[in-house]
């Protein structure tokens, strides 16, 4: 049966036919978008005119996200900016230390007595001045019960004295680095790395196998994918052992759930040929909802954390260069395999000198085994140069840039990672798209809030929190950035021939909104409602979700 | 309350893909003789373990004849450490090898996290053919330093591929390249259990057979009578002068209790313990490449005991 659906305005992003009043959909799939007479033309046909006064767009697309930002929504939310819980609830940003400590201690109130955990998660202290967050401040909450706060970058914990105790970690003569000690010989409280912090996740319900996506967290996901307009997430960076896909095929598989997962499989715990065979095998159990068998690789770390791979001349306040997390030859051997096999490669790479290695390995690899059209992706990408980008074209690679990430760590890549010059250049997607590099945006949500619009809203107009622009030349139009949350997100994927625009054939993915975003316009960009989404046809309203 | 456990004594293997990590493991197994050796390596890839070593295994666990057993720990270290803190028996001692990449003084680091373990040493493996050019590599270069840097013993392996003079320039830049670790040379990481992880170094290592397919080593048991201050001892014996690989033995104290002392090439470790004093006073010394000084050892002791 087809479904005709009239709107007040079809930005189909298909530039044969940009701008639509009607779309037609058969079978979860877009019969065609147009004219009422043009679609009519199909034959048998209902209108439903419940879009009638909204504005359809493509379905969004994340194509750097991670489902485990669902699970983060178990513990209480500890950030400084405001942020909607799958629920729709807009969680207050906490200005103070104590403001968190009171958001705990409601937290407490609420639960029965006893000793079970308080979690809290997205603590970001760099918003609160020099202070640090200690284990006696979190004692104040509770004594009783172990507490612990993991920050927005997710390598750091702030626990209490009960979660050290627990840990194992109470005792004098620790010599680490990433447990820093008081005066009194003892952990101070906060925990840095994954090493220092896996100790004592287990005992404040912040273990990594809870926090990496089960099927409830997989469902909240499902929800603000749909508040947010997003119809196709990505899951970037997933270890996928066996009964994570299970659990992916049961939840993905059932009739409501509204968003069609992309899972990379990261390389992590298996050699590189492995890795290939495994996502080998994994593509062959793709799903309609449920895509499996691309392959994530991490190059380097983070900038802000000072562990991502620098050229010369290395970090603005003089910090070591950053570390590797994988070699050369691994990423040379896993390229190799993939282009072989034909399997999708994205590399996280933040610092360029990461990047480098990339562009060096991956060329030796296509040069061996050379796949026309691989689309293998730059992942984050953030301190990539102009003559890098001309070679991202020349290798035929891609580029998913990390916008959001001016908005929350800005001022500090100006003041502090890498200085003004670079800091302004940081993810250029104007140079990006200049050189002909296909480009997508990203939230790498839970490190930032998953929100497509958000995110263009960020290249659009590169502020900073104390409101300083970063890189006038960076900046791209409203027009840019969304064919960047939808077309170019799904070119990455390899899935621009299914998704990202509203034309003949393509599935009905539609994000549904209360207002135009060329209307609303570059400044206003972010604040874009959204009232629902459709996904392969099926109506998703936020208000019932 | 029951006695605390017993300390588990921790080698982290480092170095470069290709150096021999796997091999030496593999040669240690084979020299375990009823030491139970744990390993923990990063992925099972292929064939982390000698086929005929291995007793069964399954995703996650190889169990080893002997009582060995090798696990990998993919991302999380400190949940393998965690569960093999809980076999029991207990391992005598883990072996952690280490990624290419990775930095092996913050896995030993990281070990001490849990009150259980205790760092024994870090032994960084080079190819000796290419470890030069590694070292020199844009990408490679500060990694490989500082892996080169962080190591107690460095094994300089493979040098049956390097021609003399070829070998002799890799030696002279890995001392100018390390801050005083010992360098052993081997062909394929053949070297001596003891020599490396200090079990079973009460008996002089003549008594251990095999010598044909190990580094040469020499041993010699150091007297140290009268009491002596352990601390000052084991950094004068872990001074580069002497190029012990290892020291291992008992002394007594200035305040006459019993420490337990050892040297993993420049790291120095002195633990106060319940030996008797009759047993104290002996210290086993071992060096590779060649005579041990033992008149500067012995006047040495005579020096800190007077």
């Amino acid at each position: 049966m087809t479904v005709i659906y009239p709107a007040r305005r079809i930005i189909t992003m298909n530039p044969s036919n940009p701008d639509a009043r009607h779309v037609a959909v058969r079978d979860g799939r877009i019969i065609g978008a147009g004219s009422l007479e043009d679609l009519a033309g199909w034959g048998d046909h209902t209108i439903d005119d419940r879009f009638a006064d909204k504005v359809l767009m493509p379905g969004l697309v994340e194509g750097h996200s991670h489902a485990h930002e669902g699970s983060c929504w178990r513990a209480v939310y500890c950030g400084y900016f405001d942020r909607m819980d799958p629920n729709g609830t807009v969680w207050p940003g906490l200005d103070s230390f104590d403001a968190i400590f009171d958001r705990l201690r409601e937290q407490d109130a609420a639960m029965e007595p006893g000793d079970d955990p308080i979690s809290g998660w997205s603590l970001d202290p760099i918003y609160y001045g020099d202070a640090r967050m200690s284990r006696a401040d979190l004692d104040g909450v509770s004594t009783v019960r172990p507490i612990g706060i993991r920050h927005a970058s997710g390598h750091i914990m702030n626990v209490n004295t009960k979660a050290l105790e627990l840990a194992g970690l109470l005792r004098e003569g620790i010599n680490h680095p990433g447990v820093p000690l008081g005066d009194d010989g003892l952990p101070t409280g906060e925990l840095k790395g994954p090493d220092a912090m896996e100790l004592a996740a287990s005992h404040v319900g912040l273990d990594r196998k809870v926090m990496s996506a089960d099927a409830w967290g997989l469902r909240q996901f499902g929800r603000l994918c749909v508040r947010q307009g997003v119809t196709t997430a990505t899951d970037l960076a997933n270890p996928l052992p066996p009964e994570a896909v299970d659990m992916m095929l049961e939840v993905t598989g059932a009739s409501d759930f509204p968003v069609c997962m992309v899972s990379l499989r990261r390389f992590q715990g298996v050699t590189p040929k492995e890795l290939v065979e495994r996502c080998v095998e994994l593509r062959a159990m793709s799903t309609e909802r449920l895509r499996l068998g691309r392959v994530k690789i991490h190059a380097d770390g983070s900038i802000q954390g000072f562990t991502a791979r620098l050229r010369w001349p290395g970090y603005y306040n003089g910090a070591p260069n950053g570390l590797w997390y994988a070699t050369p030859e691994q990423m040379q051997e896993i390229y190799e395999g993939a282009l072989e096999h034909d399997l999708l490669v994205h590399t996280h790479t933040n610092g360029d000198e990461a990047i480098e290695m990339m562009l060096d390995t991956f060329e030796r690899a296509v040069h061996k085994v050379p796949r026309p059209d691989h689309r293998y992706t730059l992942q984050h990408c953030q301190l990539a140069d102009t003559a890098q980008f001309r070679r991202m074209k020349k290798l035929g690679l891609c580029v998913n840039l990390f916008a959001n990430h001016h908005f929350y760590w800005g001022d500090q890549h100006y003041e502090k990672t890498v200085g003004p010059e670079r800091a302004n250049r940081m993810n250029a997607c104007a140079t990006a798209l200049r050189e002909g590099v296909p480009l997508a945006i990203h939230s790498d949500a839970p490190v930032t809030p998953l929100g497509p619009f958000f995110t263009a809203w960020c290249a659009v107009n590169r502020l900073t929190p104390s409101g300083r622009t970063l890189g006038e030349a960076e900046k791209i139009s409203v027009a840019e950035a969304l064919h960047t949350i939808t077309l170019g997100a799904a070119y990455t994927l390899k899935m621009d021939d299914e998704v990202g625009s509203i034309e003949t054939g393509k599935r009905a993915d539609f994000a549904v909104l209360e207002d135009d975003p060329y209307e609303i316009g570059a400044a206003n960009l972010k604040d874009v409602r959204v009232w629902g989404t459709v996904q392969a046809g099926r109506v998703f309203a936020v208000e019932d979700i | 309350m029951a006695d605390a456990p017993a300390p588990i004594p921790v080698t982290v293997i480092g170095g470069y893909l290709g150096a021999g990590k796997t091999t030496l493991v593999n040669s240690l197994l084979r020299q375990a003789d009823g030491l139970r050796l744990a390993v923990l390596v990063n992925e099972f890839g292929e064939l982390p373990i000698d086929a005929d070593l291995i007793e069964s295994r399954d995703e996650n666990v190889i169990n080893i004849a002997g009582g060995c057993v090798c696990c990998s720990y993919g991302s999380d270290l400190i949940e393998a450490l965690k569960t093999l803190e809980t076999l029991d028996p207990a391992p005598d001692h883990l072996l952690i090898e280490a990624s290419g990449v990775a930095l092996p003084d913050a896995i030993a680091q990281s070990t001490t996290l849990i009150a259980r373990y205790t760092v024994d040493g870090i032994v960084v493996l080079v190819d000796a053919e290419s470890v030069r050019g590694h070292g020199s590599d844009k990408y490679l270069a500060d990694t490989i330093a500082h892996q080169l840097e962080v190591a107690d013993i460095i094994l300089l392996n493979k040098t049956d591929l390097l021609a003399s003079d070829l070998l002799g320039q890799t030696r002279e830049w890995l001392h100018a390249n390390c801050a005083g670790a010992r360098i052993v040379e081997t062909e394929k990481a053949n070297v001596r259990l003891p020599t490396l992880l200090g079990a079973r170094l009460e008996a002089p290592l003549s008594d251990v057979g095999h010598n044909h397919v190990h580094a040469q080593h020499e041993s010699f048991v150091l007297s140290v009578e009268g009491p002596v201050d352990p601390h000052t001892l084991t950094k004068r014996l872990s001074d580069a002068s002497f190029d012990l690989i290892r020291t291992k033995g008992f002394v007594t104290g200035m305040d006459g209790c019993s420490y337990a002392v050892q040297t993993v090439g420049r790291r120095a470790s002195v633990v106060a313990t319940s030996q008797s004093a009759r047993d104290t006073g002996r210290i086993v010394c071992i060096r590779s490449g060649g005579p041990i000084d033992r008149s500067a050892l012995e006047a040495m002791a005579s020096e800190l005991t007077d």
